[in-house]
């Protein structure tokens, strides 16, 4: 009983990042861990759960009502205090950085929740990796129409097919020394200017 | 060479001093480049305080005592070198509170005294129909909301957590919590109680400045490590954000600051729930019938960090059981509240500053010339709605006379 691992709540309103670091602490063989989306009644739910650890984002702005409530312990049966009080200055900082802070019952030795710490804070910054790829990402489904939309301007213009459009496009670009996203973008830009566009 | 320096804030009206320190030139002019962070709650804003990621911060006037008093996690001293100016708060009931308020007794709006009346018949009558407590909702335990709320219910026969339920919740969500039900009040800093009317969520029925007259609220929170390691950049700052406080107290400029804090990286809602605070319209009556004391960024010494507001708010701290009342413990209060600094980088570039640390709250009933460092000052009114008088050097004796 005693070498059970800690149970563990997460409290995230963003699900995508709350499924990995419960991905996360499942693949290091963590069998109680809930998520919880919704800040509705949570008093309730954290009663019910009676979680050894809640890992939270910082971004909640539910953090000093949750302090309270650990602090007046009605809901919670046991004294829950903040887990980096009481840890190194370095977890602490990292902790901040990634975005993430985690409250731990009292009396649960410190190791045993370290690597949960741990692993919420690389989840974390994993979540945030994700999301500046998803970001560039999106950034070139955007060239990839800019251009579209060039060759489809040159094509008309010109009265090409699409391939002799795309060399023209291509030339330009090289001819300049420029990428061909931005060729093709002064191109939709200044068609844009003149009223061509649509037309 | 512009010096950096980072502070954070929560989207609140009294954040004003230091968004318009950046935005309107009185940082830049200091030759500091200041940048502000929003803050989605208090407990970020202590975390990145303790780590260093702030040095300075928007503040809850009772969370540098709280801290330093060893009352909140990390081992950080803080101090206020500055107040954010005076007032700001309101409290806002439900539409079906108020009806039922009424019922028991006609009260006009922000009568703190026959507000708290109403409210306290509408809470016995609950009580001997076995109905289920009132929940009011205020953002954080150490908060000038928490404890005007508090003031306010008890010098009106009401007993927190015997006749009434105080949550906390981030004030963001006090206006949906209204709406739909959860909480039947609550006490809050501006926009959100005007957020809370025009959503047809509730009405303001008193506020800060009709419970407590020239009362303090924010703080500029400093890390002491940082204020002894760099004090020329302190010095800067409270120059600046004094500069800052003088404008934002101009009536000239309040459409102008509205405008500002409106803005999505700042408080992020329409300037005219805003402008209310400002302009004193806060129910709604512009001109004569305005309360221009609601928010007070500059007159009657608004930035003056009283170690007579830090030992009131340590007065209360003890009074709700979050502390033991030593002697120790309100030197540590006391000292908290830093008006050396502020009169010695003050005096220095001749504003009026107040020669004592302390005043006799509630002794002034109306405004007054006090003399001063150089010129003149103008104080008060200063009082409590139930006429009570703090005198800060009678602490223990006040601290007796509130006790059950």
């Amino acid at each position: 009983m005693t070498d059970r691992l800690p149970s563990v709540l997460i409290i995230d309103e963003n699900t995508t990042r709350a499924s990995i670091i419960e991905a996360g602490l499942s693949a290091a063989g963590h069998t109680r861990v809930t998520v919880i989306n919704e800040m509705h009644g949570i008093a309730a739910k954290i009663a019910l759960h009676e979680p050894d650890v809640i890992v939270i984002d910082l971004e909640n702005p539910n953090r000093d009502m949750l302090e309270n409530m650990f602090q007046l312990s009605r809901a919670v049966k046991r004294p829950i205090a903040m887990f980096v009080d009481r840890s190194d200055k370095e977890a602490m900082q990292s902790a901040i950085d990634a975005g993430v802070s985690a409250y731990v019952v009292d009396g649960l030795r410190q190791e045993r929740v370290k690597s949960i710490l741990d692993m919420a804070i690389s989840r974390f910054n994993a979540f945030s990796r994700l999301e500046r790829e998803l970001e560039e990402a999106r950034g070139a489904l955007e060239e990839r129409k800019v251009v579209d939309k060039a060759k489809g301007l040159i094509m008309k213009s010109r009265g090409v097919d699409e391939e002799t459009a795309y060399k023209l496009l291509r030339k330009a670009a090289m001819n300049g020394n420029r990428k061909i996203t931005d060729v093709a973008e002064s191109l939709v830009m200044s068609a844009r200017l003149l009223g061509d566009e649509g037309k | 060479m512009m010096t950096e320096l980072t502070a954070g804030f929560l989207p609140l009206t009294d954040s004003a001093i230091l968004i318009a320190a950046r935005e309107r030139g009185f940082a830049e002019a200091e030759g500091l480049a200041l940048n502000l962070v929003r803050e989605t709650s208090w407990a970020n804003v202590r975390d990145k305080l303790a780590v260093g990621q702030f040095e300075i911060s928007h503040a809850l006037a009772p969370m540098p005592i709280a801290a330093n008093l060893g009352l909140t996690p990390f081992d950080t001293r803080l101090i206020a070198p500055m107040a954010l100016g005076l007032g700001g708060n309101a409290i806002t009931v439900s539409n079906r509170l108020l009806g039922e308020m009424q019922r028991q007794q006609d009260f006009e709006l922000l009568d703190a005294r026959r507000a708290g009346e109403a409210l306290a018949k509408v809470v016995f009558a609950g009580k001997s129909e076995r109905r289920k407590p009132l929940q009011f909702g205020v953002v954080h335990p150490f908060s000038g909301h928490n404890f005007e709320l508090r003031y306010w219910l008890s010098a009106s026969g009401v007993t927190p957590e015997a006749d009434i339920e105080i949550v906390i919740l981030p004030p963001s969500l006090m206006a949906d919590a209204l709406a739909s039900g959860q909480i039947d009040g609550y006490c809050v800093g501006e926009p959100w109680n005007t957020v809370g009317v025009a959503r047809g969520a509730g009405r303001i029925v008193t506020t800060k400045s009709s419970i407590w007259a020239s009362s303090p609220e924010k703080v500029l929170a400093v890390r002491e490590e940082w204020a002894d390691r760099d004090p020329q950049t302190l010095h800067a700052l409270l120059r600046a954000l004094y500069r800052s406080a003088e404008w934002c107290g101009q009536p000239e400029n309040h459409s102008d600051l509205a405008e500002l804090l409106s803005q999505p990286t700042y408080l992020g809602q329409p300037a005219s729930v805003i402008l209310p605070a400002l302009d004193g319209s806060i129910l709604g009556r512009s001109g004569p019938a305005a309360t221009p004391d609601f928010f007070q960024p500059h007159s009657r010494v608004a930035t003056f960090p009283w170690q007579s507001h830090a030992l009131w708010f340590y007065s209360q701290m003890v009074r709700w059981g979050y502390v033991e009342h030593t002697a120790h413990h309100a030197g540590i209060a006391r000292q908290t509240f830093r008006p050396d600094i502020y009169r010695s980088v003050l005096s220095a570039i001749d504003v009026p500053v107040p020669s004592a640390n302390s005043k006799v709250e509630g002794a002034l009933s109306r405004t007054i010339a006090v003399g001063a460092s150089s010129r003149f000052l103008y104080l008060g009114p200063d009082g409590f709605f139930d006429g009570a008088i703090f005198d800060p050097d009678k602490l223990d004796a006040y601290i007796e006379s509130q006790k059950a």
